[in-house]
């Protein structure tokens, strides 16, 4: 396959706190045939306390870098991260829809953005310009024993109007291109529950409160890891976790990993090399178990089949 | 040629925006006109006389009349124009309301547009042929599409008039949806012992003719006149045989069946009845679950019928049926669990619809009456009801409110309590909406007698835990969050056009808005015509109805019919499309663009070959027209010449 050449926003946290998420999304990418451009000069999209301060403010901060990939010539930018994603989307859509708004917007910005840059997240072209069938080629390693509850947050996929992507109360990309590099998913229905977001600063009690259920969810329906898409998500599930356990009693200590971090375990790669070392809750529980699959050229179904019998074989072992 | 022309104000509808009198100045000036004049409302009795004095007074032969559209008043003035002796097609109007001063603002330009209509509506005038209507012979025979109970209440009050009525039910048995309640508000009165009664009076009724699991595959004809086609679907029993014993329904070993009358609660067997008090009680085979068809052996049911009835090579039998009016019965859906994720429908067992749990209530229903959940058949004491499930709500199309939620809702509750003493019911709602006579009182009596706890707000998500539904929601009065553990819940779902409502509207020429719902001639005053004339509605399938509501419109649909066949002969339109045989070249091309089948071949004598409208079956809508490459066909009232002359009016100024 030919190489593909994405615009790629990464966000500040990818350069912060998501390192991770960074690191192994872009090893992933590199695997699948992908490489990546960065905007020149791009700057914070201004997340969530921009737009409670205000929307034209929020808008512009969002549309300058969609304006810098105009001028790359460039209709296409992707982001990992869901917030980012929200306010490059809503700035894009909302000055396409409203013209009076786009020239305040524009009045703010040295170089006016003209509408005409669509914003994907990593999740959405791994599912829809990837696809499951390639996704899966490349697996060399199973994971037998992890069992993943795909968390994808309250954004992601919502509002419909602005995601335009999978299903609002039902997602289902992340279950499938997990699925498809042989990983066991749970269903639960907590996918889309917010788990307090940046709440967590101001309002502990309640976030943690909020990741309790979360995560007491992700366990009952028998998942020992669970996988995100969001920076802020993964704080708050994982960074917060000895917190949760200290307010509400409990004893979790289940391993909260990206999506894409997960995918690089099936591609072989090595935890350091995943920045599995940057996570707060030890994942070596859930990976430990990982083996070498025959690489094979072969589809999707063909590889989850070979991973299944490798699973046969180890739990046959112990 | 005398002609008068009439300006309306309509109040200030015209004359707000339009200058009515300069209309009338500029178009006094135009050759013809001898009398130009303005009127508050030319509609009222004063203004329909002063177009009577004004015809004898200023010997007028023609009239124009600049108002609203002619669907509202036209033949208001046509029959005031034949009473002061001219032809009523000497009339002619200018839409001035609705084409000009409702919708533009700018005074100046509307005045202009103003004189533009009034203009071409002169010079056709001016073009305007006496037309005079010939009568035709009416078939008093009514055809009832639906035999839920406004279906059956048109059928009974039509057959109690007089008329011979051919009543067709898609369903195996008739009693649509309310056949299906268990008690009916405010009254709690058992569904079926009222309807039963009326079900038997259908099916014994001397002026009755009932096919039921038959649907109407074509439509044919005109007011007075229609052909029905009706597809009478193989029901694999031979009826006339069957009893109804019910024995195949027991011995069938293809348990897995869905049970489209019991909303698929519980599995049927692949042969059924439908449910005890059926019309007609007999069986019928679903072929998708049948082993016979499936996998080609069993029989089963042939083997134990005690008469012999099962006939597994029966094919669907095509019937016609003459008929002079059509009253379309065809009720209501309901909107699918799957499209309402955030309560988990579809996925949750434990998430019901209403009308699901109406069956649970139901003694006839899978559960005798006992309400279990379908999860694991135990009792459940903790009951949550979420009103406006997938109503009222823009994300999903459907604006509108189901009507009759409200108040099932309230009556479920109290069955509930009736059923379960020791539950406890919770209510989810956005507003109340109980404006009937007797209703506010019962959804009060829900709350302060049965202890029924009512949460003005809605619900955010709908999730397992352990063997409870959690159902999360906003309580807006005390300004919290609520999450209540609940071991069944219930979504009012909301009401949606019946199945193939779009395609059978197609087939009878009748409207339908952007949901599928019919569309009355007019929602205040024509409530149950259509515009298609002969053709008339009753119950749900206008928007959503509750009985008495269905029930009236049955009532009022079978007036109109009665109304209709009160004479023997109907006067038929004469502006159809007429062929000039001199011109005609025989191509007949009209004759496979007619949508109606209207027009026929023709041979003259000398051998000449020329197409022939018939006058009853033409509706008049220029088709032909515009496809005749020689100009032979015109329609009359809107010939070539006078709408020529409209267009040469308009080009000249």
């Amino acid at each position: 396959m030919a190489e593909k050449e994405y615009v790629y926003y990464a966000g500040c946290s990818q350069e912060g706190t998501a390192q991770e998420y960074d690191t192994s999304l872009r090893v992933v990418l590199k695997t699948l045939g992908v490489s990546l451009v960065e905007p020149e000069d791009w700057s914070c999209c201004g997340s969530t306390p921009a737009h409670t301060v205000d929307h034209v403010f929020a808008a512009a901060l969002g549309a300058r870098n969609l304006a810098i990939v105009e001028r790359m010539g460039r209709s296409e930018v992707i982001t990992p991260c869901p917030s980012c994603l929200t306010v490059l989307k809503k700035s894009h859509i909302r000055m396409v829809a409203d013209e009076s708004f786009k020239k305040q917007v524009n009045s703010l910005l040295d170089e006016p953005y003209n509408g005409s840059v669509n914003t994907k997240s990593v999740l959405q072209i791994l599912y829809e310009d990837i696809g499951l069938k390639r996704l899966g080629e490349k697996v060399t390693h199973a994971l037998p024993d992890m069992k993943v509850a795909p968390y994808y947050g309250c954004i992601l996929n919502r509002p419909p109007e602005i995601a335009q992507f999978d299903d609002p109360e039902n997602p289902v990309a992340m279950d499938k291109v997990l699925s498809a590099v042989g990983i066991t998913v749970c269903d639960y229905a907590f996918k889309v529950e917010c788990c307090g977001a940046a709440f967590g600063v101001a309002k502990r009690e309640m976030v943690n409160k909020l990741t309790y259920k979360v995560l007491s969810m992700a366990i009952d329906a028998g998942a020992n890891c669970i996988a995100v898409a969001c920076p802020l998500c993964q704080q708050n599930l994982d960074l917060r976790q000895e917190q949760v356990n200290s307010t509400m009693g409990s004893s979790f200590a289940i391993p909260v990993l990206y999506f894409t971090q997960i995918i690089g375990l099936t591609y072989g790669f090595s935890p350091k090399e995943l920045g599995l070392d940057k996570l707060i809750v030890n994942p070596e529980p859930v990976i430990h178990s990982r083996i070498r699959v025959e690489k094979k050229e072969v589809g999707t179904t063909d590889t989850q089949k070979k991973v299944k019998r490798e699973q046969i074989t180890h739990e046959g072992i112990q | 040629m005398r002609v008068g022309v009439f300006i309306c104000h309509c109040g200030n509808n015209i004359a707000g925006t339009i200058d009515v009198k300069k209309v009338a100045e500029e178009v006094r000036k135009l050759p013809g006109v001898v009398y130009a004049t303005d009127y508050m409302y030319t509609c009222s009795e004063p203004g329909q006389e002063e177009i009577k004095q004004a015809i004898q007074n200023e010997r007028l032969d023609r009239v124009v009349v600049a108002s609203c559209s002619p669907r509202m008043h036209e033949l208001t003035f046509r029959r005031t124009v034949e009473k002061a002796g001219l032809n009523r097609y000497f009339l002619e109007m200018a839409n001035i309301r609705e084409h000009i001063s409702w919708i533009g603002e700018d005074k100046e330009l509307n005045t202009k547009k103003a004189i533009d209509l009034v203009t071409m509506a002169i010079f056709k005038a001016i073009k305007n042929k006496p037309l005079y209507s010939t009568s035709f012979k009416v078939n008093k025979r009514v055809l009832v599409i639906g035999g839920g109970v406004a279906g059956m209440q048109a059928a009974l009050d039509c057959a109690d008039g007089g008329l011979q009525v051919i009543l067709v039910e898609k369903n195996p048995s008739i009693g649509g949806m309310m056949a299906r309640l268990d008690k009916t508000f405010p009254t709690i009165d058992c569904s079926i012992c009222i309807l039963g009664p009326k079900m038997v009076d259908v099916a014994q009724h001397e002026n009755i003719k009932l096919y039921t699991y038959s649907e109407v595959e074509d439509v044919k004809g005109y007011v007075g006149n229609y052909q029905i086609t009706i597809r009478k679907k193989a029901t694999y029993v031979d009826w006339t045989k069957c009893t109804g014993c019910g024995e195949c329904m027991e011995k069938c070993p293809s348990k897995n069946a869905y049970d489209y009358f019991n909303f698929g609660v519980a599995p049927t067997r692949a042969i059924n009845i439908p449910f005890p008090q059926a019309i007609p009680k007999k069986a019928r085979i679903d072929k998708n679950y049948c082993r016979q068809f499936i996998k080609g052996k069993c029989g089963v049911c042939a083997k134990i019928c005690p008469t012999g009835a099962i006939n597994y090579e029966m094919q669907d039998e095509i019937i016609t049926e003459d008929v002079g009016a059509i009253i379309v019965a065809t009720g209501y859906g309901l909107i699918d669990l799957e499209k309402l994720p955030e309560y988990g429908g579809g996925r949750y067992p434990d998430v019901i619809s209403g009308i699901q749990y109406e069956r649970l209530l139901n003694a006839s229903g899978p559960t005798s009456g006992h309400i279990l959940r379908p999860s694991d058949r135990t009792e459940p004491k903790t009951i949550v009801f979420v009103s406006c499930a997938g109503s009222r709500d823009k994300s999903i199309g459907i604006p509108y409110c189901s009507n009759f939620c409200c108040m099932y809702i309230a009556k479920q509750a109290i069955l509930t309590k009736d059923h379960i003493p020791d539950s406890q019911s919770y209510v989810f709602y956005m507003d109340i909406r109980s404006p009937g006579k007797g209703y506010d009182e019962f959804t009060r009596r829900a709350q302060e007698d049965y202890g029924v706890y009512y949460i003005r707000g809605r619900v955010s998500r709908i999730y397992p835990k352990g063997k409870k539904m959690v159902v999360r929601g906003a309580d807006t009065l005390l300004g919290t969050q609520v999450e209540i553990e609940a071991d069944l819940v219930v979504l009012g779902t909301a009401v949606v056009a019946s199945q193939g409502a779009r395609e059978l509207a197609e087939k009878l020429h009748i409207s339908y808005d952007t949901h599928g719902f019919y569309v009355e001639s007019h929602p205040k005053l024509r409530p149950v015509e259509t515009n298609t004339s002969g053709v008339f509605l009753a119950g749900a399938n206008q928007g959503p109805k509750d009985i008495p509501a269905s029930v009236g419109q049955g009532s009022a649909a079978a007036s109109k019919v009665l109304a209709l066949f009160s004479k023997d002969m109907l006067e038929s339109d004469p502006a159809i499309a007429v062929v000039n045989p001199n011109a005609c070249v025989g191509c007949l091309k009209c004759l496979q663009t007619c949508p109606f089948g209207a027009i026929q071949e023709e041979e003259l004598r000398g051998g000449k070959k020329v197409a022939k409208v018939i006058q009853t079956v033409c509706a008049g809508c220029g088709v032909c027209t515009s496809t005749c490459p020689c100009g032979a066909i015109q329609l009359q009232h809107f010939t070539d010449n006078q709408i020529l002359a409209e267009v040469n009016a308009l080009c000249q100024r």
